[in-house]
């Protein structure tokens, strides 16, 4: 099923993918276009596939053994997984951000400075307005500005996870990967990371998986429904949540499963 | 992308080298040792008496120094056993949280203690104390070896026990304690059989210490080369006359070679226990 | 008999057993301090022997020592982390890995005294060191190896697999992510796995008999292919050759107490170097 999408970029095109964890196939021909400069929503219930696809998008599967990818995911019109690929190029352009924020037992300076330092930025003045930048970005400025070299482990869970983000949009990615960024958070903070993301999407293409279809109502453009490793219905929010196509669609969102 | 491919290799390259000196262990005692075999003949090694130098007739009989090594090795189990099985139950089973941050660290001071110390303290105090007590004229036997011996497996089998212990489920705990049985009676009918395998692989991995070792028996065991059940008699082990002789040997002589053979025999014997003490453990899930 | 009666006995039965090895444990410590601590002074430590060992100082055993470790920490740490990281970072399973982790486990259970077997004939004899700290301390690396690899691969995994995600998602390449994010947290169990090798190689006698000791020489080592004294193998020869044994007998303590401190010492120094770093790093 190819869905056409309203005239925008398209930042991810992605054909004909299906994915292997050894013998057992967890995603069935995914077709998807993913625009550019828009928050897009993957939701589904457990298991369905949507954080195997997408950690696909920046080939973080690629550490576990045994997967296989057949298929095509285009990023500014290169298959990312064609041999000879530069894997930490690719890295750096799409970002992630973990659904359990786990920031390194560093200086919360050290933890944002980690990505730039990696990729060979040494000067101190660079790395002190890169960190400066994207902790504003993520609206954690005001709150550590007068800390940066606390351990960032003592910083709230909200926090870690607005520190996460920071950390991410340091190596200046231009699609943002997000695995349920805040379903370990209270509803403050939520909230809080919920209009990061609003705003965030001016500058970045940002993908969300969530389980929570509030969340998704509430904070994407497009939204693609996966169920059981195929992907069902995909369009603009608001059609889908009050208008869905498919007869599963209708049923996951009215909760009759979940 | 190469860069990261070559780094990876030069690691494998690193981790290899283990492979590497097994392999040269292997070919480097079988190399010293392969004369023997045409000259005088692998079954020279079964004589009954070992006499590698003499004016008549040298004899290259391993029994008695097997026999030593097996005596040594059967007292200081039976001292070394029953004491660190107890011991390791009474430690995982009994003894309070702060019990144990006493015991625990006072065990791993004794599997500290060089061996050259203990065999030490066997000449001068233990040697001594056996003599006076069996009234013989000398304290250098089987008995005081197998004393210092049984304390220097003593903490390998506690510890081994013990992890064996403490994997057992508590679930088995509790559902005999619910049936109304008492602590030991749990203990012992439940627990320690459910921790039997890992039990029996602690006391392997301590007889391998045992077989193994060299210095405390050099001091300690009166280093006659016969074949004898006796405790109270000097004997000597496969380890010490490899130590003791091997100083004074000519180079490449037969007797050098039939050094070799002994060390060989002694990587067979410690390799085949360690790989089944291990096999054990890996099966039965306690990870070491 | 009740069976709270029986709880009792079997409980103190244990506890009895128990206290038995500790009692003869400290017995063992409480003779050699004993005995040893008033043989002990600065000239002790800091002399060299006279008379065949029958007075003056160990002090060339301490250095002989020394150097003896120096080496094969110089040697077996390397080799030993580098495998460590290999192991827990690369490796797939297969048959090469099934077959160094196997060799690892035949290296840990070499008798000492093969390992001193090995080192006379390949060391010594074959690469032609001839009896020296070089091939002492190779000797003695080989036998520490198998100690190093495990405590150091236990250190690596036990930061947490976020560590390595977190910095590969942000670009990192693997060896990068192992570099700055995982070998950093793991200093503390890599440095308690060293120092347990250390003092092991400090120890232990039989590796050395053939391949480097010496029991008096007139002067220090000046190279890596002099022989030394060590202080295991001086109090060896002390306490079972010597022709004035009784005489020496002090001489015998002390060598014992400071080879104990030594050892004891570097096992202390490794639990509160653990201790210090747990407690440094949380996560």
């Amino acid at each position: 099923m190819v869905v056409k999408v309203k005239p925008t970029d398209t930042a991810i095109e992605v054909a004909e993918l299906n994915f292997y964890y050894g013998d057992t196939q967890a995603l069935f021909n995914i077709n998807l276009s993913i625009p550019s400069k828009m928050v897009t929503a993957l939701i589904g219930p457990s298991g369905c596939g949507k954080s195997t696809f997408l950690r696909t998008l920046n080939r973080m599967n690629d550490i576990i053994d045994d997967t296989r990818l057949a298929g095509t995911i285009k990023i500014d019109g290169t298959d990312i997984y064609e041999s000879g690929m530069d894997i930490v190029s690719l890295r750096k352009s799409v970002g992630m951000v973990f659904q359990k924020s786990n920031p390194f037992p560093k200086s919360i300076f050290d933890n944002v400075a980690y990505g730039p330092r990696i990729h060979g930025i040494k000067s101190s003045e660079l790395l002190t307005e890169i960190v400066e930048k994207s902790l504003e970005r993520s609206g954690l400025w005001d709150e550590v500005k007068d800390r940066l070299d606390d351990n960032a482990l003592g910083l709230s869970g909200g926090q870690q996870q607005r520190l996460c983000i920071a950390r991410a949009l340091a190596v200046q990615p231009e699609i943002l990967l997000m695995d349920e960024p805040a379903s370990a958070l209270d509803p403050r903070s939520t909230a809080k990371v919920e209009d990061l993301i609003g705003e965030l999407k001016e500058d970045y293409t940002i993908i969300i998986v969530t389980h929570n279809m509030q969340q998704a109502a509430r904070v994407s453009d497009y939204t693609a429904f996966f169920y059981e490793g195929s992907l069902v219905e995909y369009g603009v929010t608001s059609n889908l949540f009050t208008n869905p196509k498919a007869k599963q669609t209708e049923d996951y969102i009215t909760g009759r499963f979940g | 992308m190469w860069k990261d491919k070559a780094i990876k290799l030069s690691f494998l390259g690193v981790a290899s080298t283990s492979i590497l000196i097994m392999l040269l262990i292997f070919i480097f005692l079988f190399k010293e040792a392969l004369p023997f075999i045409k000259h005088p003949g692998l079954a020279s090694l079964l004589d009954s008496k070992w006499l590698p130098v003499s004016f008549q007739e040298e004899r290259y009989g391993l029994l008695p120094l097997l026999t030593g090594t097996g005596l040594i090795t059967l007292l200081a189990m039976a001292f070394a056993v029953p004491a660190s099985v107890l011991s390791s139950i009474y430690i995982a089973e009994v003894a309070n949280p702060s019990e144990k941050e006493i015991l625990k660290p006072f065990i791993e001071l004794l599997a500290s203690i060089p061996s050259v110390v203990l065999g030490f303290f066997g000449l001068i105090v233990l040697a001594p104390l056996v003599k006076s007590v069996f009234g013989l004229n000398s304290g250098l036997n089987a008995l005081s070896g197998a004393i210092l011996l049984a304390l220097m497996a003593t903490p390998t089998i506690i510890s081994v026990s013990e992890d064996a212990i403490n994997s057992v489920p508590s679930a088995y705990k509790n559902a005999s304690l619910a049936l109304g049985a008492s602590r030991m009676q749990t203990v012992f009918k439940v627990v320690v059989p459910a921790a039997l395998p890992g039990i029996v692989a602690a006391v392997m991995l301590g007889a391998g210490r045992v077989i193994g070792e060299t210095m405390a028996v050099l001091m300690v065991t009166g280093n006659a080369a016969r074949i004898t059940g006796n405790p109270l008699e000097s004997v000597r082990t496969m380890t010490a006359t490899i130590a003791a002789e091997m100083g004074e040997v000519p180079f490449g002589s037969t007797h050098y070679q039939s050094l070799f053979w002994i060390g060989i025999l002694l990587l067979i014997m410690t390799f085949s226990l360690n790989v089944v003490a291990q096999r054990v453990l890996k099966k039965y899930g306690m990870f070491r | 008999m009740s069976y709270k009666l029986k709880e009792i006995l079997i409980t103190s039965g244990l506890r009895l057993t128990t206290y038995a090895i500790v009692f003869v444990i400290g017995y063992i410590l409480v003779d050699i301090i004993w005995h040893g601590l008033p043989v002990i002074n600065w000239q002790f430590l800091t002399e060299m022997p006279r008379r065949g060992g029958a007075e003056g100082g160990i002090f060339p055993a301490i250095v002989g020592t020394a150097y003896l470790v120096a080496g094969t920490i110089l040697i077996a740490l390397p080799f030993g982390v580098g495998s460590a990281i290999y192991l827990s970072e690369y490796a797939r399973r297969n048959r090469v890995t099934e077959l160094i982790r196997l060799a690892i486990i035949t290296l840990a259970g070499v008798p000492s005294i093969v390992f001193g077997l090995f080192g006379l004939g390949l060391f010594v004899i074959f690469f032609g060191f001839g009896a020296s700290i070089l091939a002492g301390s190779i000797t003695l690396a080989c036998m520490v190896l198998p100690t190093i690899i495990v405590t150091s691969e236990e250190a690596l995994r036990a930061v947490p697999r976020s560590f390595r995600e977190g910095s590969l998602a942000l670009g990192a390449s693997k060896w990068q992510a192992v570099r700055t994010n995982v070998l950093p947290y793991s200093f503390s169990g890599i440095i308690t796995g060293a120092i347990l090798g250390i003092g092991r190689a400090a120890g232990e006698t039989a590796p050395i008999l053939l391949t480097v000791a010496a029991f008096f020489l007139p002067r220090l080592p000046q190279s890596i292919f002099d022989q030394v004294m060590a202080l295991p193998y001086h109090l060896y020869i002390l306490a079972t050759q010597h022709p004035d044994a009784s005489k020496v007998l002090p001489l015998q303590y002390g060598t014992a107490l400071v080879l104990l401190i030594l050892v004891l010492g570097l096992s202390l120094g490794a639990i509160i170097i653990r201790s210090h770093f747990r407690r440094k790093y949380r996560w």
